[in-house]
């Protein structure tokens, strides 16, 4: 580490209503990964936006290189060597690769040519890719490698990350990993956000730490332990769920060799599904995204319909039946896609919670809503899953994302489910909160219930499961007891590096 | 009935010149939906540059003034629906409606003055020795100039969207505004842009049918060839050559169905009419089959949330 590359001096941004950025300064080393750390809503997005241009600082002032820096748009951050890869990629499904990276520069060459350069530059950094291929048809992890070779493409300085492992499985990620180390010993710096405070401890040589828009600390990751620096990305301790060891009681959820076709063209069809959960059990389900995770989710709350013998509640065959016979016999769902799936946005929290609950906590009478009961039923939930609103009448769109999964997750487990299946149940959700979803789910299990959580999260899933599976291309995995199963083997059991391969370094 | 009174060379003589409306007007409609926008107003601007056109041909007699008019009012209308859509952020399809009701009135207010006029004949291109080749002269060299303008339109676009790096990013754009707008590219402008040439077009088009096909002004004169121009755009998958092979069709049965009925065919002429529609939606629809490929941002509203 030779000087600072960037240094950042009190930066601040105040949307109506909310200080996104207050007074933020800190500095970037040449050569340094320098880690970005912070729940949802601390202010990571609004900080690395304006370091690319895409958001105009209110106060404070940037210096990269030893000049004054203020990016008025992205182009012209990427001219002074600063590139960005972001969450949701920034790539365009129709066009092929070639194309999309040509979009990410400033003056691209002839499309031949730079099929050649990516062909170079890909391969020297261990991320193989057909420049004629179309993304669209690219898994999540040749995807991040189109946003990261457009950007090494710019020679940059500087190359911000956004999130970059969330789509990723363990082997995808050492391979990720293995790049940036490269990178990193030919001096550039790289701004590595993430919430994930193991990849960090592996990864980054300085941590900066953001909580509510303000900076709170900042520590030399490999000193600290992960607990540490969760408390001060909290700034609380953190309650861990905890459990009861339990004695698993009779089967209440079986499928057997559940295959259906995706209704979606882009979906990902079930192959052969076959799994027992029972009483008192948490079954965690991994995988990355677009594996038939939400294919799961549907076949299970009858969106999908199979064969009836393939799912089999409390030994009733329900595989043909729909919806609401199956919540009639006990079996709730949670889907992943909060806004527009689990709960209707512009309706208000009653109404939202009329929609699943009006028959098992009978909010109705002859076609006729109780409106009385339901809006009981909703100031339950907001109580007991604290989530925060002004009334069971705000529209579920004006909840925070974390608000709303509290909300919807609540409703389902009051419902007193026998089965209940979740999709990433906190997703997008802050630490306590999640911490609060998970304890509900383990209480409902310890109750009796069976409970099924899909997830791509690995720490949530060790953290609830007594059994974990993966899914991979529609296909489940061998199912093995949760505890005692290394980090390599739950790689291979999602699909290992896709056939991708690792770093020449 | 009396088939031989149908000369085929004739026919497809004036298949070229039944397609030319279509044709412009849906290569203007191609770029805005490539570029993620749904313009349903695409009659109306229609009408409005077949107005525009006609008086300002009467007016000064030049046809070339009349068409430059034309597009201008296309133009003009359509950027009505670029301020909704675009800056208030209005839905499209509710705007795109909304301008073809307008664009139907407008039109017929400017037009009450002008009904019954002749409008000055647009010259012919006649290229020596070509346009008196047999058959293949009078077919590909006997047309106004607007017919080949609008083929050369056609080739510029595919050329355009293919091989400039300025079509990329219109692809770009139409595929996913979000992303588009991360990479620091303009998404608005772009649009409003790609919205002025389809208005511009679809003015084109238009005053094609009052100048030349018709030649005159009546009210509603364009007889839903807006609505086929979208169709077509839709049904061609978006891809330039497509909508060629759809507007010839469509011109192709329009030509036909006029000549069997002269010709005396024994099938009402009411379903004679409705034949050109019917026969290139449902050739289209065969055609493009299940793959739709349909822009990723097309008719979602844009709002740059920082």
């Amino acid at each position: 580490m030779t000087g600072t590359l960037l240094s950042i001096r009190g930066l601040t941004k105040a949307y109506p209503g909310v200080v996104a950025n207050d007074d933020v300064s800190f500095e970037i080393g040449e050569g340094e990964v320098h880690a970005l750390l912070g729940e949802n809503g601390a202010g990571k997005s609004t900080l690395v936006k304006m370091i690319y241009g895409l958001v105009k600082p209110d106060q404070g002032e940037m210096v990269l290189n030893g000049t004054v820096y203020t990016p008025s748009e992205p182009q012209e951050a990427r001219a002074r060597g600063v590139a960005m890869v972001f969450q949701h990629f920034s790539l365009f499904d129709a066009l092929n690769v070639a194309e999309n990276v040509a979009l990410g520069m400033a003056e691209p060459p002839k499309t031949r040519e730079l099929a050649e350069r990516i062909r170079t530059v890909s391969e020297q950094y261990g991320l193989p890719l057909d420049p004629w291929r179309l993304v669209g048809d690219l898994s999540a992890g040749e995807r991040q490698r189109v946003e990261i070779v457009r950007c090494l493409l710019q020679d940059p300085k500087l190359l911000i990350m956004d999130e970059p492992t969330s789509v990723l499985t363990p082997q995808e990620v050492e391979i990720l990993f293995a790049t940036l180390r490269k990178l990193k010993s030919e001096g550039t710096s790289i701004l590595y956000i993430s919430h994930k405070l193991e990849e960090i401890r592996a990864l980054c040589d300085e941590a900066t730490i953001l909580r509510l828009g303000r900076k709170v600390a900042t520590c030399t990751p490999r000193e600290v332990t992960a607990a540490q620096m969760a408390e001060l990305m909290v700034g609380a301790e953190l309650h861990r769920p905890e459990r009861e060891p339990s004695v698993p009681g009779a089967v209440r959820l079986a499928l057997n060799g559940l295959s259906v076709a995706s209704p979606g063209q882009f979906g990902t069809s079930l192959k052969n599904i076959t799994l027992e959960v029972r009483a008192g059990e948490v079954l965690g389900l991994a995988g990355v995204a677009g594996n038939g995770q939400d294919e799961l989710l549907a076949a299970l709350s009858g969106e999908i319909r199979a064969k009836p013998a393939m799912v089999v509640l409390d030994g009733v065959e329900i595989g043909a039946k729909g919806p609401a016979e199956r919540r009639r016999a006990g079996l709730l769902t949670g889907p992943e896609e909060r806004l527009g799936h689990a709960a209707a946005p512009d309706m208000s929290l009653t109404e939202n919670a009329l929609l699943t609950g009006a028959e098992r906590e009978g909010l109705m009478a002859n076609g006729f809503l109780k409106w009385g009961k339901a809006r009981e039923f909703a100031a339950k939930i907001i109580e007991r899953f604290d989530v925060r609103t002004p009334g069971t009448e705000t529209a579920a769109r004006a909840l925070s994302g974390g608000n709303l999964q509290k909300f919807v997750i609540g409703r389902e487990v009051l419902q007193r489910p026998e089965v209940l299946v979740v999709n990433q149940p906190t997703w997008g959700v802050d630490a306590a909160a999640a911490a609060t979803i998970r304890q509900a789910l383990l209480d409902l299990a310890a109750g009796g219930a069976a409970v099924v959580v899909i997830s791509q999260d690995l720490d949530e899933l060790m953290e609830v499961s007594d059994n974990f599976g993966a899914l991979n291309e529609g296909r489940l995995s061998q199912i093995r007891p949760a505890k005692g199963l290394s980090m390599e083997e739950i790689g291979l059991m999602m699909g290992g590096a896709h056939g991708m391969e690792v770093a020449h370094v | 009935m009396d088939l031989s009174a149908i000369n085929p060379v004739l026919l497809f003589a004036s298949l070229m010149v039944a397609a030319t409306p279509v044709l412009i007007a849906a290569i203007g409609e191609l770029v805005v939906e490539r570029a993620g926008v749904l313009n349903l107003g695409v009659e109306g601007m229609m009408i409005t540059g077949a107005i525009c056109g006609f008086a300002a041909a009467v007016t000064t007699g030049s046809p070339l003034v009349g068409f430059i008019a034309a597009a201008a009012g296309g133009a003009g209308l359509s950027l009505l629906f670029a301020l909704l859509t675009q800056v208030a952020l209005a839905n499209q399809v509710a705007s795109g409606l909304a301008l073809t009701l307008f664009g139907l009135g407008l039109s017929a207010l400017f037009g009450q003055n002008y009904v019954g006029l002749k409008p000055p004949p647009t010259a012919r291109l006649d290229i020596p020795v070509l346009s008196d080749l047999p058959v293949v002269g009078r077919i590909v060299f006997g047309h106004d100039p607007v017919v080949y303008f609008g083929l050369l339109l056609l080739v510029a676009v595919w050329a355009f969207l293919k091989f400039t790096r300025a079509g990329l990013v219109l692809r770009a754009v139409g595929e996913n505004h979000t992303a588009a707008h991360a990479l620091g590219y303009k998404v608005v402008r772009i649009r409003v842009l790609a919205i002025l040439f389809g208005g511009a077009c679809a003015g084109l088009g238009g005053a094609y049918i009052s100048l030349v096909r018709v030649p005159q002004w009546t009210e509603g004169m364009t007889g839903g060839a807006g609505w086929i121009a979208l169709a077509l755009v839709v049904f061609a998958s978006w891809k330039p050559w497509r909508v060629l092979l759809g507007a010839w069709l469509f011109g192709g049965v329009t030509v036909l169905q006029l000549n069997l009925q002269a010709a005396g065919l024994e099938i009402r002429a009411e379903y004679l009419s409705m034949s050109p529609y019917l026969v290139t939606i449902l050739v289209l629809v065969i055609m493009s089959g299940h793959r739709s490929g349909s822009p990723g941002s097309l008719g979602r509203t844009f709002h740059a949330s920082q």
